[in-house]
Protein backbone atom coordinates (compact mmCIF):
# COMPACT_ATOMS: atom_id res chain seq x y z
CA UNK A 1 0.00 0.00 0.00
CA UNK A 2 1.41 3.34 -1.00
CA UNK A 3 0.41 6.23 1.15
CA UNK A 4 3.02 8.61 -0.14
CA UNK A 5 4.99 8.78 3.07
CA UNK A 6 8.75 8.63 3.20
CA UNK A 7 10.64 8.96 -0.02
CA UNK A 8 13.92 8.13 1.58
CA UNK A 9 14.16 6.37 4.93
CA UNK A 10 16.20 8.51 7.32
CA UNK A 11 19.25 7.06 9.03
CA UNK A 12 17.73 6.16 12.36
CA UNK A 13 19.56 6.37 15.66
CA UNK A 14 20.16 2.69 16.34
CA UNK A 15 23.02 3.17 18.80
CA UNK A 16 20.75 3.75 21.79
CA UNK A 17 18.52 0.87 20.69
CA UNK A 18 21.55 -1.47 20.47
CA UNK A 19 22.77 -0.42 23.91
CA UNK A 20 19.43 -1.02 25.58
CA UNK A 21 18.82 -4.27 23.67
CA UNK A 22 22.12 -5.77 24.87
CA UNK A 23 21.48 -4.61 28.44
CA UNK A 24 18.01 -6.19 28.29
CA UNK A 25 19.71 -9.56 27.88
CA UNK A 26 22.35 -8.87 30.53
CA UNK A 27 19.94 -7.62 33.21
CA UNK A 28 17.47 -10.34 32.32
CA UNK A 29 20.03 -12.97 33.29
CA UNK A 30 21.05 -11.09 36.46
CA UNK A 31 17.46 -10.50 37.62
CA UNK A 32 16.24 -14.00 36.83
CA UNK A 33 19.43 -15.48 38.31
CA UNK A 34 18.62 -13.78 41.62
CA UNK A 35 15.06 -15.08 41.24
CA UNK A 36 16.26 -18.66 40.89
CA UNK A 37 18.51 -18.18 43.93
CA UNK A 38 15.49 -16.96 45.94
CA UNK A 39 13.45 -19.96 44.80
CA UNK A 40 16.32 -22.20 45.94
CA UNK A 41 16.45 -20.40 49.31
CA UNK A 42 12.81 -21.27 49.94
CA UNK A 43 13.60 -24.90 49.18
CA UNK A 44 16.97 -25.00 51.01
CA UNK A 45 16.96 -22.26 53.69
CA UNK A 46 20.70 -22.77 54.40
CA UNK A 47 21.34 -20.85 51.17
CA UNK A 48 20.36 -17.69 53.05
CA UNK A 49 23.61 -17.94 54.98
CA UNK A 50 26.35 -17.84 52.39
CA UNK A 51 27.01 -14.10 52.80
CA UNK A 52 24.88 -12.79 55.62
CA UNK A 53 23.27 -10.32 55.99
CA UNK A 54 23.49 -9.38 52.30
CA UNK A 55 22.40 -12.77 51.00
CA UNK A 56 19.27 -12.91 53.11
CA UNK A 57 15.97 -13.57 51.28
CA UNK A 58 14.47 -10.35 52.63
CA UNK A 59 17.25 -8.26 51.10
CA UNK A 60 17.57 -10.11 47.81
CA UNK A 61 13.85 -10.25 47.09
CA UNK A 62 13.50 -6.51 46.30
CA UNK A 63 16.72 -6.80 44.30
CA UNK A 64 15.06 -9.51 42.18
CA UNK A 65 11.85 -7.55 41.60
CA UNK A 66 13.67 -4.32 40.81
CA UNK A 67 16.13 -6.06 38.49
CA UNK A 68 13.53 -7.89 36.43
CA UNK A 69 10.99 -5.04 36.31
CA UNK A 70 13.14 -1.95 36.00
CA UNK A 71 16.43 -3.31 34.65
CA UNK A 72 15.29 -6.11 32.31
CA UNK A 73 11.80 -4.78 31.52
CA UNK A 74 12.96 -1.16 31.56
CA UNK A 75 15.80 -1.72 29.10
CA UNK A 76 13.44 -3.68 26.83
CA UNK A 77 10.94 -0.80 26.93
CA UNK A 78 13.58 1.86 26.25
CA UNK A 79 15.02 -0.16 23.34
CA UNK A 80 11.71 -0.95 21.69
CA UNK A 81 10.07 2.44 22.27
CA UNK A 82 13.07 4.28 20.77
CA UNK A 83 13.08 1.87 17.83
CA UNK A 84 9.33 1.93 17.21
CA UNK A 85 8.90 5.69 17.59
CA UNK A 86 11.63 6.32 15.02
CA UNK A 87 10.42 3.77 12.51
CA UNK A 88 6.72 4.59 12.68
CA UNK A 89 7.26 8.36 12.76
CA UNK A 90 10.03 8.13 10.14
CA UNK A 91 12.06 10.57 12.16
CA UNK A 92 15.44 10.39 13.83
CA UNK A 93 15.41 10.48 17.61
CA UNK A 94 15.21 14.03 18.95
CA UNK A 95 17.15 15.07 22.02
CA UNK A 96 20.94 15.28 21.49
CA UNK A 97 22.79 14.78 24.77
CA UNK A 98 19.62 13.64 26.51
CA UNK A 99 19.78 10.33 24.65
CA UNK A 100 23.08 9.04 26.12
CA UNK A 101 22.02 10.59 29.46
CA UNK A 102 18.98 8.29 29.49
CA UNK A 103 21.10 5.19 28.89
CA UNK A 104 23.85 5.94 31.39
CA UNK A 105 21.46 7.45 33.93
CA UNK A 106 19.29 4.35 33.88
CA UNK A 107 22.29 2.03 34.20
CA UNK A 108 23.48 4.12 37.17
CA UNK A 109 20.07 3.72 38.82
CA UNK A 110 20.24 -0.05 38.33
CA UNK A 111 23.73 -0.29 39.79
CA UNK A 112 22.69 1.91 42.73
CA UNK A 113 19.73 -0.42 43.34
CA UNK A 114 21.99 -3.47 43.21
CA UNK A 115 24.22 -1.91 45.88
CA UNK A 116 21.69 -0.31 48.24
CA UNK A 117 19.03 -3.06 48.38
CA UNK A 118 21.34 -5.85 49.65
CA UNK A 119 22.67 -3.30 52.17
CA UNK A 120 19.14 -3.08 53.53
CA UNK A 121 18.57 0.52 52.46
CA UNK A 122 14.92 0.57 51.49
CA UNK A 123 11.84 2.75 51.80
CA UNK A 124 9.87 -0.51 52.23
CA UNK A 125 7.30 0.34 49.56
CA UNK A 126 6.89 -2.65 47.29
CA UNK A 127 8.33 -2.06 43.78
CA UNK A 128 9.33 1.43 44.96
CA UNK A 129 11.97 0.39 47.51
CA UNK A 130 14.73 2.69 46.32
CA UNK A 131 15.63 5.52 48.66
CA UNK A 132 15.07 9.19 47.89
CA UNK A 133 18.38 10.17 46.20
CA UNK A 134 17.91 7.34 43.68
CA UNK A 135 14.25 8.34 43.23
CA UNK A 136 15.41 11.80 42.19
CA UNK A 137 17.80 10.37 39.59
CA UNK A 138 14.96 8.18 38.26
CA UNK A 139 12.77 11.29 37.91
CA UNK A 140 15.47 13.14 35.95
CA UNK A 141 16.03 10.19 33.60
CA UNK A 142 12.30 9.75 33.15
CA UNK A 143 11.74 13.42 32.27
CA UNK A 144 14.55 13.15 29.72
CA UNK A 145 12.87 10.01 28.36
CA UNK A 146 9.54 11.82 27.98
CA UNK A 147 11.24 14.76 26.24
CA UNK A 148 13.08 12.50 23.77
CA UNK A 149 10.03 10.34 23.05
CA UNK A 150 7.53 13.13 22.57
CA UNK A 151 10.12 15.31 20.84
CA UNK A 152 10.49 12.55 18.26
CA UNK A 153 6.71 12.19 17.91
CA UNK A 154 6.48 15.95 17.34
CA UNK A 155 8.91 15.89 14.42
CA UNK A 156 7.27 12.89 12.73
CA UNK A 157 6.92 12.86 8.94
CA UNK A 158 3.84 10.65 9.00
CA UNK A 159 0.31 12.06 9.31
CA UNK A 160 -0.73 9.55 12.00
CA UNK A 161 0.73 8.64 15.36
CA UNK A 162 0.84 4.85 15.23
CA UNK A 163 -1.07 3.10 18.03
CA UNK A 164 2.10 1.60 19.53
CA UNK A 165 3.30 5.15 20.24
CA UNK A 166 0.03 5.95 22.02
CA UNK A 167 0.63 3.05 24.37
CA UNK A 168 4.29 4.00 24.91
CA UNK A 169 3.23 7.61 25.50
CA UNK A 170 0.59 6.65 28.09
CA UNK A 171 3.14 4.44 29.80
CA UNK A 172 5.72 7.24 30.01
CA UNK A 173 3.32 9.90 31.31
CA UNK A 174 1.55 7.70 33.83
CA UNK A 175 4.72 6.15 35.24
CA UNK A 176 6.07 9.68 35.76
CA UNK A 177 2.97 10.63 37.78
CA UNK A 178 2.94 7.37 39.74
CA UNK A 179 6.62 7.58 40.62
CA UNK A 180 6.52 11.20 41.73
CA UNK A 181 3.35 10.86 43.84
CA UNK A 182 4.24 7.56 45.51
CA UNK A 183 7.86 8.51 46.19
CA UNK A 184 6.96 11.71 48.06
CA UNK A 185 8.92 11.39 51.29
CA UNK A 186 10.58 13.33 54.06
CA UNK A 187 14.33 12.63 54.08
CA UNK A 188 15.93 12.31 57.51
CA UNK A 189 19.42 11.37 56.29
CA UNK A 190 21.25 10.60 53.05
CA UNK A 191 19.74 7.15 52.76
CA UNK A 192 16.67 7.24 54.98
CA UNK A 193 13.28 8.82 54.42
CA UNK A 194 9.71 8.46 55.61
CA UNK A 195 6.64 8.44 53.38
CA UNK A 196 4.77 11.74 53.14
CA UNK A 197 1.50 9.84 53.70
CA UNK A 198 0.29 7.82 56.64
CA UNK A 199 -1.99 4.94 57.52
CA UNK A 200 -4.61 3.63 55.12
CA UNK A 201 -3.95 6.56 52.77
CA UNK A 202 -0.30 5.55 52.47
CA UNK A 203 -1.39 1.99 51.73
CA UNK A 204 -3.86 3.15 49.09
CA UNK A 205 -1.32 5.41 47.38
CA UNK A 206 1.22 2.59 47.47
CA UNK A 207 -1.18 0.18 45.71
CA UNK A 208 -2.49 2.81 43.36
CA UNK A 209 1.17 3.01 42.38
CA UNK A 210 1.75 -0.73 42.63
CA UNK A 211 -1.13 -1.82 40.48
CA UNK A 212 -0.54 0.85 37.88
CA UNK A 213 3.09 -0.16 37.71
CA UNK A 214 1.51 -3.39 36.48
CA UNK A 215 -1.08 -1.59 34.38
CA UNK A 216 1.05 1.01 32.68
CA UNK A 217 4.63 -0.18 33.01
CA UNK A 218 4.14 -3.92 32.53
CA UNK A 219 1.00 -3.73 30.38
CA UNK A 220 0.64 -0.51 28.37
CA UNK A 221 4.38 -0.32 27.61
CA UNK A 222 4.55 -3.93 26.49
CA UNK A 223 1.30 -3.55 24.52
CA UNK A 224 3.11 -0.83 22.58
CA UNK A 225 5.76 -3.44 21.85
CA UNK A 226 3.05 -5.91 20.84
CA UNK A 227 1.34 -3.50 18.43
CA UNK A 228 4.56 -3.05 16.50
CA UNK A 229 6.40 -6.37 16.66
CA UNK A 230 3.48 -8.77 16.16
CA UNK A 231 2.31 -7.13 12.90
CA UNK A 232 5.90 -6.66 11.77
CA UNK A 233 6.97 -10.22 12.44
CA UNK A 234 3.74 -11.61 10.95
CA UNK A 235 4.16 -9.39 7.89
CA UNK A 236 0.60 -8.07 8.02
CA UNK A 237 -1.08 -5.06 9.65
CA UNK A 238 -2.85 -5.37 12.97
CA UNK A 239 -6.20 -7.21 12.85
CA UNK A 240 -8.33 -4.13 13.59
CA UNK A 241 -6.86 -0.67 14.00
CA UNK A 242 -10.24 0.60 15.23
CA UNK A 243 -10.28 -2.02 17.97
CA UNK A 244 -6.80 -0.88 18.98
CA UNK A 245 -8.08 2.66 19.54
CA UNK A 246 -11.02 1.50 21.67
CA UNK A 247 -8.60 -0.86 23.44
CA UNK A 248 -6.28 2.04 24.27
CA UNK A 249 -8.87 4.39 25.75
CA UNK A 250 -10.75 1.66 27.63
CA UNK A 251 -7.57 0.19 29.09
CA UNK A 252 -6.07 3.43 30.35
CA UNK A 253 -9.42 4.70 31.67
CA UNK A 254 -10.09 1.58 33.75
CA UNK A 255 -6.68 0.36 34.91
CA UNK A 256 -6.08 3.39 37.10
CA UNK A 257 -8.99 2.36 39.43
CA UNK A 258 -7.99 -1.24 40.12
CA UNK A 259 -5.40 -0.68 42.88
CA UNK A 260 -7.66 -1.23 45.94
CA UNK A 261 -7.99 -4.96 45.17
CA UNK A 262 -4.55 -5.31 46.81
CA UNK A 263 -6.10 -4.14 50.09
CA UNK A 264 -9.16 -6.38 50.47
CA UNK A 265 -10.30 -6.86 54.08
CA UNK A 266 -7.83 -4.21 55.26
CA UNK A 267 -8.35 -0.84 56.99
CA UNK A 268 -9.22 0.65 53.59
CA UNK A 269 -12.90 1.75 53.48
CA UNK A 270 -15.13 -1.05 52.25
CA UNK A 271 -16.57 0.99 49.34
CA UNK A 272 -13.06 1.58 48.01
CA UNK A 273 -12.35 -2.16 48.13
CA UNK A 274 -15.57 -2.89 46.23
CA UNK A 275 -14.77 -0.19 43.68
CA UNK A 276 -11.35 -1.74 43.07
CA UNK A 277 -12.94 -5.15 42.66
CA UNK A 278 -15.59 -3.99 40.16
CA UNK A 279 -13.08 -2.00 38.11
CA UNK A 280 -10.77 -5.03 38.06
CA UNK A 281 -13.60 -7.18 36.71
CA UNK A 282 -14.46 -4.64 33.99
CA UNK A 283 -10.78 -4.61 33.06
CA UNK A 284 -11.18 -8.09 31.59
CA UNK A 285 -12.93 -6.58 28.54
CA UNK A 286 -10.21 -4.22 27.27
CA UNK A 287 -7.48 -6.70 28.20
CA UNK A 288 -9.02 -9.44 26.12
CA UNK A 289 -9.87 -6.99 23.35
CA UNK A 290 -6.17 -6.24 23.02
CA UNK A 291 -5.17 -9.89 23.26
CA UNK A 292 -7.67 -10.90 20.55
CA UNK A 293 -6.51 -8.03 18.37
CA UNK A 294 -2.91 -9.24 18.63
CA UNK A 295 -3.62 -12.92 18.08
CA UNK A 296 -6.07 -12.35 15.22
CA UNK A 297 -3.37 -10.38 13.41
CA UNK A 298 -2.11 -13.83 12.46
CA UNK A 299 -5.39 -14.91 10.87
CA UNK A 300 -4.53 -16.20 7.43
CA UNK A 301 -0.87 -16.51 8.40
CA UNK A 302 -1.01 -19.15 11.11
CA UNK A 303 1.41 -21.33 9.14
CA UNK A 304 4.18 -18.85 9.99
CA UNK A 305 4.11 -20.20 13.53
CA UNK A 306 5.55 -23.46 12.21
CA UNK A 307 8.69 -21.87 10.86
CA UNK A 308 9.20 -18.73 12.91
CA UNK A 309 10.15 -19.22 16.57
CA UNK A 310 10.29 -15.44 17.12
CA UNK A 311 6.64 -15.18 16.15
CA UNK A 312 5.90 -18.07 18.51
CA UNK A 313 7.37 -16.09 21.40
CA UNK A 314 5.18 -13.13 20.51
CA UNK A 315 1.97 -15.13 20.12
CA UNK A 316 2.49 -17.34 23.18
CA UNK A 317 3.17 -14.18 25.19
CA UNK A 318 -0.30 -12.99 24.17
CA UNK A 319 -1.80 -16.29 25.29
CA UNK A 320 -0.22 -15.91 28.71
CA UNK A 321 -1.40 -12.29 28.76
CA UNK A 322 -4.95 -13.50 28.16
CA UNK A 323 -4.60 -16.11 30.87
CA UNK A 324 -3.24 -13.79 33.53
CA UNK A 325 -5.70 -11.00 32.71
CA UNK A 326 -8.48 -13.54 33.25
CA UNK A 327 -6.95 -14.83 36.46
CA UNK A 328 -6.35 -11.31 37.84
CA UNK A 329 -9.99 -10.15 37.78
CA UNK A 330 -11.06 -13.49 39.30
CA UNK A 331 -8.56 -13.06 42.14
CA UNK A 332 -9.77 -9.51 42.74
CA UNK A 333 -13.23 -10.83 43.69
CA UNK A 334 -13.34 -10.45 47.47
CA UNK A 335 -14.43 -14.00 48.24
CA UNK A 336 -11.76 -15.49 45.96
CA UNK A 337 -9.22 -13.10 47.42
CA UNK A 338 -10.11 -14.34 50.90
CA UNK A 339 -8.64 -17.66 49.80
CA UNK A 340 -5.78 -16.45 47.60
CA UNK A 341 -4.46 -13.49 49.61
CA UNK A 342 -0.90 -13.90 50.95
CA UNK A 343 -0.58 -17.35 49.40
CA UNK A 344 1.75 -18.51 46.62
CA UNK A 345 -1.16 -18.22 44.19
CA UNK A 346 -0.47 -14.46 44.04
CA UNK A 347 3.18 -15.06 43.19
CA UNK A 348 2.16 -17.60 40.56
CA UNK A 349 -0.26 -15.07 39.03
CA UNK A 350 2.42 -12.38 38.93
CA UNK A 351 4.84 -14.73 37.18
CA UNK A 352 2.24 -15.86 34.69
CA UNK A 353 2.24 -12.21 33.65
CA UNK A 354 5.93 -11.53 34.23
CA UNK A 355 7.44 -14.63 32.62
CA UNK A 356 4.64 -15.52 30.21
CA UNK A 357 3.72 -12.07 28.96
CA UNK A 358 6.40 -9.46 29.77
CA UNK A 359 9.50 -11.61 29.39
CA UNK A 360 8.29 -13.60 26.39
CA UNK A 361 7.21 -10.57 24.37
CA UNK A 362 10.52 -8.87 25.22
CA UNK A 363 12.43 -11.96 24.15
CA UNK A 364 10.48 -12.04 20.88
CA UNK A 365 11.25 -8.35 20.34
CA UNK A 366 14.97 -8.93 21.04
CA UNK A 367 15.10 -11.80 18.52
CA UNK A 368 13.42 -9.50 16.00
CA UNK A 369 15.66 -6.53 16.78
CA UNK A 370 19.16 -8.00 16.99
CA UNK A 371 19.45 -9.07 13.31
CA UNK A 372 18.03 -5.71 12.21
CA UNK A 373 20.26 -3.63 14.47
CA UNK A 374 23.44 -5.48 13.54
CA UNK A 375 22.54 -5.85 9.85
CA UNK A 376 22.33 -9.64 9.81
CA UNK A 377 19.95 -11.83 7.84
CA UNK A 378 18.79 -13.64 10.95
CA UNK A 379 19.96 -14.80 14.36
CA UNK A 380 23.10 -16.93 14.44
CA UNK A 381 21.10 -20.00 15.30
CA UNK A 382 17.36 -20.33 14.72
CA UNK A 383 17.45 -23.77 16.31
CA UNK A 384 18.61 -22.22 19.59
CA UNK A 385 15.58 -19.91 19.46
CA UNK A 386 13.36 -23.00 19.26
CA UNK A 387 15.16 -24.50 22.24
CA UNK A 388 14.78 -21.23 24.13
CA UNK A 389 11.09 -21.12 23.25
CA UNK A 390 10.40 -24.55 24.73
CA UNK A 391 12.54 -23.91 27.81
CA UNK A 392 10.69 -20.65 28.45
CA UNK A 393 7.23 -22.11 27.86
CA UNK A 394 7.75 -25.26 29.93
CA UNK A 395 9.52 -23.25 32.64
CA UNK A 396 6.62 -20.81 32.90
CA UNK A 397 4.00 -23.58 33.00
CA UNK A 398 5.91 -25.48 35.71
CA UNK A 399 6.28 -22.28 37.69
CA UNK A 400 2.65 -21.18 37.64
CA UNK A 401 1.12 -24.66 37.98
CA UNK A 402 3.20 -25.48 41.07
CA UNK A 403 2.25 -22.19 42.71
CA UNK A 404 -1.44 -22.71 41.94
CA UNK A 405 -1.21 -25.97 43.84
CA UNK A 406 0.75 -24.34 46.66
CA UNK A 407 -1.58 -21.35 46.84
CA UNK A 408 -4.77 -23.38 47.09
CA UNK A 409 -3.12 -25.71 49.57
CA UNK A 410 -1.95 -22.86 51.80
CA UNK A 411 -5.24 -20.98 51.55
CA UNK A 412 -7.29 -24.06 52.45
CA UNK A 413 -4.97 -25.09 55.30
CA UNK A 414 -4.99 -21.61 56.85
CA UNK A 415 -8.79 -21.41 56.89
CA UNK A 416 -9.43 -24.96 58.15
CA UNK A 417 -11.05 -25.05 61.59
CA UNK A 418 -11.75 -27.87 64.02
CA UNK A 419 -15.26 -28.29 65.41
CA UNK A 420 -14.21 -26.53 68.63
CA UNK A 421 -13.08 -23.46 66.68
CA UNK A 422 -9.32 -23.98 66.89
CA UNK A 423 -7.11 -23.96 63.80
CA UNK A 424 -6.58 -27.39 62.22
CA UNK A 425 -3.04 -26.65 61.03
CA UNK A 426 -0.21 -24.59 62.40
CA UNK A 427 1.46 -22.18 59.97
CA UNK A 428 4.61 -24.24 59.77
CA UNK A 429 2.61 -27.28 58.68
CA UNK A 430 1.50 -25.30 55.62
CA UNK A 431 5.15 -24.37 54.95
CA UNK A 432 6.16 -28.01 55.14
CA UNK A 433 3.36 -28.99 52.75
CA UNK A 434 4.64 -26.36 50.27
CA UNK A 435 8.05 -27.95 49.71
CA UNK A 436 7.15 -30.05 46.63
CA UNK A 437 5.71 -26.92 45.00
CA UNK A 438 8.80 -24.91 45.90
CA UNK A 439 10.97 -27.52 44.22
CA UNK A 440 8.93 -27.55 40.99
CA UNK A 441 8.94 -23.75 40.98
CA UNK A 442 12.75 -23.77 41.33
CA UNK A 443 12.99 -26.16 38.35
CA UNK A 444 10.64 -23.99 36.28
CA UNK A 445 12.59 -20.84 37.08
CA UNK A 446 15.86 -22.59 36.26
CA UNK A 447 14.46 -23.66 32.86
CA UNK A 448 13.57 -20.06 32.14
CA UNK A 449 17.03 -18.86 33.20
CA UNK A 450 18.80 -21.46 31.03
CA UNK A 451 16.74 -20.23 28.09
CA UNK A 452 17.93 -16.67 28.77
CA UNK A 453 21.54 -17.86 28.80
CA UNK A 454 21.00 -19.52 25.40
CA UNK A 455 19.64 -16.23 24.14
CA UNK A 456 22.72 -14.38 25.44
CA UNK A 457 25.00 -16.83 23.60
CA UNK A 458 22.92 -16.58 20.43
CA UNK A 459 22.95 -12.78 20.58
CA UNK A 460 26.71 -12.77 21.19
CA UNK A 461 27.37 -15.02 18.17
CA UNK A 462 25.03 -12.97 15.98
CA UNK A 463 26.73 -9.72 16.92
CA UNK A 464 30.26 -11.15 16.71
CA UNK A 465 29.64 -12.82 13.34
CA UNK A 466 32.56 -11.87 11.10
CA UNK A 467 30.84 -11.86 7.74
CA UNK A 468 28.38 -8.98 7.38
CA UNK A 469 25.16 -9.64 5.57
CA UNK A 470 24.69 -8.91 1.90
CA UNK A 471 21.49 -9.10 -0.02
CA UNK A 472 22.01 -12.33 -1.99
CA UNK A 473 20.14 -15.38 -0.80
CA UNK A 474 23.32 -17.52 -0.98
CA UNK A 475 24.80 -15.64 1.93
CA UNK A 476 21.55 -16.11 3.79
CA UNK A 477 21.96 -19.85 3.34
CA UNK A 478 25.58 -19.83 4.38
CA UNK A 479 24.73 -17.90 7.51
CA UNK A 480 21.92 -20.31 8.17
CA UNK A 481 24.12 -23.36 7.52
CA UNK A 482 25.70 -23.80 10.97
CA UNK A 483 22.38 -24.46 12.64
CA UNK A 484 21.59 -27.42 10.43
CA UNK A 485 24.98 -28.94 11.13
CA UNK B 1 -27.17 17.35 45.61
CA UNK B 2 -27.04 13.77 46.85
CA UNK B 3 -23.67 12.08 46.35
CA UNK B 4 -25.46 9.19 44.63
CA UNK B 5 -26.86 11.52 41.95
CA UNK B 6 -23.30 12.59 41.25
CA UNK B 7 -22.21 8.96 41.03
CA UNK B 8 -25.06 8.21 38.62
CA UNK B 9 -24.12 11.17 36.43
CA UNK B 10 -20.48 10.06 36.43
CA UNK B 11 -21.47 6.55 35.31
CA UNK B 12 -23.62 7.92 32.49
CA UNK B 13 -20.82 10.28 31.48
CA UNK B 14 -18.32 7.41 31.24
CA UNK B 15 -20.84 5.35 29.26
CA UNK B 16 -21.41 8.23 26.84
CA UNK B 17 -17.67 8.72 26.48
CA UNK B 18 -17.26 5.05 25.62
CA UNK B 19 -20.08 5.13 23.07
CA UNK B 20 -18.64 8.32 21.64
CA UNK B 21 -15.20 6.80 21.20
CA UNK B 22 -16.70 3.71 19.54
CA UNK B 23 -18.81 5.86 17.21
CA UNK B 24 -15.83 8.04 16.30
CA UNK B 25 -13.58 5.04 15.76
CA UNK B 26 -15.90 2.83 13.75
CA UNK B 27 -17.37 5.59 11.57
CA UNK B 28 -16.92 4.50 7.92
CA UNK B 29 -15.54 7.94 7.04
CA UNK B 30 -12.38 7.25 9.00
CA UNK B 31 -11.82 3.71 7.72
CA UNK B 32 -9.36 4.81 5.05
CA UNK B 33 -7.16 6.86 7.37
CA UNK B 34 -7.04 4.05 9.92
CA UNK B 35 -5.99 1.64 7.18
CA UNK B 36 -3.13 3.98 6.39
CA UNK B 37 -2.19 4.21 10.05
CA UNK B 38 -2.31 0.42 10.43
CA UNK B 39 0.28 0.10 7.67
CA UNK B 40 2.75 2.52 9.25
CA UNK B 41 5.04 -0.28 10.52
CA UNK B 42 5.62 -1.23 6.88
CA UNK B 43 5.72 2.26 5.38
CA UNK B 44 9.45 2.94 5.71
CA UNK B 45 10.61 -0.45 4.47
CA UNK B 46 8.56 -0.05 1.28
CA UNK B 47 10.36 3.13 0.50
CA UNK B 48 13.62 1.24 0.90
CA UNK B 49 12.47 -1.65 -1.30
CA UNK B 50 11.36 0.61 -4.13
CA UNK B 51 14.67 2.42 -4.24
CA UNK B 52 16.66 -0.80 -3.86
CA UNK B 53 18.94 1.03 -1.51
CA UNK B 54 20.49 -1.07 1.23
CA UNK B 55 19.03 0.75 4.17
CA UNK B 56 20.23 -0.14 7.61
CA UNK B 57 17.17 -2.31 8.02
CA UNK B 58 17.03 -4.26 4.76
CA UNK B 59 16.83 -7.59 6.59
CA UNK B 60 13.41 -7.01 8.04
CA UNK B 61 11.75 -9.93 6.40
CA UNK B 62 14.48 -12.34 7.38
CA UNK B 63 11.93 -14.45 9.16
CA UNK B 64 9.82 -14.71 6.04
CA UNK B 65 12.64 -15.68 3.70
CA UNK B 66 12.79 -19.23 4.95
Amino acid sequence: MSNGLAIEPPAYNYKIVRQFTIMTVVWGIVGMGVGVLLAAQLMWPELNDFFQPYSHFGRLRPLHTNAVIFAFGGCALFATSFYVVQRTCQAVLWGGFLIPFIFWGWQAVIVAAAITLPMGLTSAKEYAELEWPIDIVITLVWVAYALVFFGTVMKRKTPHIYVANWFFGAFIITVAILHIVNSMAVPVSTMKSYSAYSGAMDAMIQWWYGHNAVGFYLTAGFLGMMYYFVPKQAGRPVYSYQLSIVHFWALIAIYIWAGPHHLHYSALPDWAQSLGMVMSLILLAPSWGGMINGIMTLSGAWDKLRTDPTLRFLVVSLSFYGMSTFEGPMMSIKTVNALSHDTDWTIGHVHSGALGWVAMISIGAVYHLVPVLYNRVQMWSVRLIYTHFWLATIGTVLYIASLWVNGLLQGLMWRAFNSDGTLTYSFVESVEASYPGYFVRFIGGAFFLIGMCLMAYNVYRTVAEKEPQNDSSESADSVAAPQTA
Amino acid sequence: MDINTLRGIATIFVMLAFIGICWWTFSPRRKQQFNEAANLPFADEQAADVKKTPAEDSSLHSADKK
